[in-house]
């Protein structure tokens, strides 16, 4: 990071410099290699693979959080609303007689950023403690709408009875969830590269700008509103089609994908792994998922209480997280990792 | 008639929870989402001492006063006082870690159902009024909540105590500076407001009913009560209150398919208009 905030601060004056852009925008061995992970899982798992989707779909989640929290800076309580919106939407769709999976996370991509687009004119209002309270009321309130729509939603119940048509009308969603497994990684992978790309780019770097100096950004002639609704909206985007993932995989929709906890489980992710670190978010996605799935065997309440210490531990003690750590280890050994 | 009582009951017992969250958001700026806990920890204490070791209900709220204010002032000292310069992220983060332990601690200690709660002979039963009734203990709430109102005005508006404490929120170097001893003075409002929701989790026992899903589950109306009443302003928070309860139980009664939804409504419309609530002082930085 240090290496741009030069590029954001003091941009040269005549010729503009993309130098060290391109050098931030190179893929390392690291990246290469951590892609690796998803398809060794394929083999190394095979029994897991529904596990290992919801990873998949929770790390995307995490990014779309992570767009608008550790790049933009924008607190939110209540990122789950646009989870559960494409939840629903594709949900609904499909119920409706276009279960194309593609055509579900458009719809749900679309739904949640027009959603997204909209409130984020209520959250720019205020400073951190009204966003929080702004994005946690704006949650509370599709969760209650979709409580009492049993008619659409099915209520506590979830919304039952909906059949994927096969992944380009040749591959259906088999059993064992192998088709849902590729699937989920491969618009993971898509995204995530959609999302390197905008990090990396000058509209990202004028977010970084934002988050780290609100007040010199508009004196450089950054639009600041219009960054933060575009990139609100984006992770809005993100988040409903995660939503609309988790559906076509599940083919049922519990109407917990709204709950607060939900979100609150997010931002614990996020902040696990490090904010403002794309591979931050999918790393504390990884590593939150499978110590869920390995300690909530154990016994879920025992899984809370030290998910709440944890929680505690890192704030306190380590607030740049995991890839904050390993960014610590990697500055140690001659090589760079990250 | 009855319906409006009810609400202005379940809004004063709103108050005693939350004005405890008024004072340490409002006046402390820290975003303690963890206050829940605490009246939690009230409502278990009172539980415990009422079923477990016999002690009488009116007994046990002095016992709920002081042992949650002592939680307070632990953890006040031990983890909160490193995060008063902390981003609101940070102590979002954090008081979600404790409300997560102490829901499971709760869980592992109480177990997961409904704890039953005998009232004493003299505050149950109701009084007839024309068409109304009564509940004796909802009568009894209203007095307390009404008396704690006024006190707490008084002494944060009227008293040295009051005048030191706001000072060391608007400006701490300065209050330091004219010998006000700014830590002394936190621990003793974060104890005060722990006490409060502790007392509040206590007498809410019968009303709001107490498991350990009760910090996450009513949180959001807390924090409804302080956004909306303007932080740091008691009387705020009372008006607030008094709006949400009766809201909230009318609501629940007369348009049952609505729910909770104006709530959330009216709390982001608040926010949206309002940012400093609807009695709130302008926000000290």
């Amino acid at each position: 990071m240090s290496a741009v905030l030069p590029a954001v601060i003091a941009p040269a004056a005549s010729a503009f410099d993309a130098g060290p852009l391109r050098t931030q925008a190179r893929w390392r061995a690291g990246e290469f290699a951590f892609w690796l992970l998803p398809v060794a899982a394929y083999f190394l798992f095979p029994s897991d693979l529904a596990l290992l989707s919801q990873i998949a779909i929770t790390a995307l989640f995490a990014i779309s959080l992570d767009l608008i929290l550790g790049y933009a800076g924008i607190v939110s309580l209540g990122h789950a609303a646009f989870f559960g919106l494409g939840a629903y939407g594709t949900g609904m769709l499909a119920r409706h007689g276009f279960g194309d999976p593609l055509l579900g996370l458009v719809a749900a991509g679309g739904l949640a950023a027009a959603v997204g687009l909209a409130t984020s004119f209520l959250v720019l209002r205020g400073a951190d403690l009204t966003r929080l309270m702004v994005t946690l009321g704006v949650a509370l309130m599709l969760y209650e709408a979709a409580n009492k729509a049993t008619r659409f939603t099915g209520g506590l119940d979830g919304l039952q009875g909906i059949e994927m048509a096969p992944l380009f009308g040749r591959f259906a969603f088999d059993m064992l969830g192998k088709t849902g497994y590729i699937y989920c990684v491969a618009v993971l992978f898509v995204l995530f590269w959609v999302a390197r790309r905008v990090v990396n780019s000058p509209f990202g770097l004028s977010l970084h700008g934002i988050r780290l100096n609100l007040f010199r950004m508009p004196a450089l002639g950054t639009p600041v509103n219009a960054r933060l609704v575009a990139v609100y909206t984006l992770g809005a985007a993100y988040a409903g089609i995660a939503g609309g993932l988790l559906t076509q995989t599940t083919q049922f929709v519990s109407i917990d994908v709204l709950s607060f906890s939900r979100s609150a489980e997010l931002l614990l992710i996020v902040v696990l792994g490090g904010t403002g670190s794309l591979y931050g978010a999918m790393l504390g996605a990884i590593v939150f998922m499978t110590v869920h799935h390995l300690l909530s065997g154990l016994n879920p309440q025992y899984w809370q209480f030290w998910l709440g210490l944890v929680l505690i531990a890192v704030v306190l003690f380590a607030r740049d997280g995991l890839m904050g750590a390993l960014r610590r280890l990697g500055a140690r050994l001659p090589e760079r990792l990250a | 008639m009855t319906v409006l009582f009810d609400g202005i009951a379940s809004g004063v017992l709103l108050f005693l929870i939350s004005v405890g969250l008024s004072v340490t958001l409002g006046l402390m700026n820290f975003v303690n989402l963890a206050h829940g806990a605490f009246a939690m920890l009230g409502g278990y204490v009172c539980v415990g001492l009422l079923n477990r070791l016999g002690v009488p209900f009116l007994a046990a709220l002095p016992v709920v006063v002081v042992v949650s204010a002592l939680a307070g002032m632990l953890l006040e000292r031990t983890l909160y006082r490193r995060l008063y310069g902390a981003s609101h992220l940070d102590q979002v983060l954090f008081s979600i870690g404790l409300v997560f332990v102490s829901m499971s601690s709760a869980h592992y200690f109480f177990g997961a159902q409904q704890q039953p709660l005998q009232l004493p002979k003299m505050l149950s039963g109701q009084w007839h009024l024309g068409s109304a009734d009564l509940g004796v203990y909802r009568l009894f709430l209203i007095a307390i909540g009404l008396a704690l109102a006024f006190a707490l005005q008084w002494l944060v508006a009227s008293t040295r105590f009051g005048a030191q404490l706001r000072a060391s929120v608007d400006n701490p170097r300065a209050a330091r500076g004219i010998g006000i001893d700014v830590d002394r003075v936190f621990v003793a409002t974060f104890a005060l407001g722990s006490a409060l929701a502790g007392l509040g989790g206590a007498l809410g026992v019968e009303m709001l009913g107490l498991d350990p899903e009760f910090p996450i589950k009513y949180i959001v109306y807390f924090l409804i009560v302080v956004a909306v009443g303007g932080s740091g302003s008691i009387l705020g928070s009372l008006c607030a209150s008094l709006l949400l309860g009766v809201c909230d139980v009318a609501g629940k009664y007369y348009v049952p398919q609505v729910g909770a939804f104006v709530i959330y409504a009216v709390m982001v419309a608040t926010l949206i208009f309002r940012p400093q609530g609807l009695f709130g002082r302008a926000a000290a930085k």
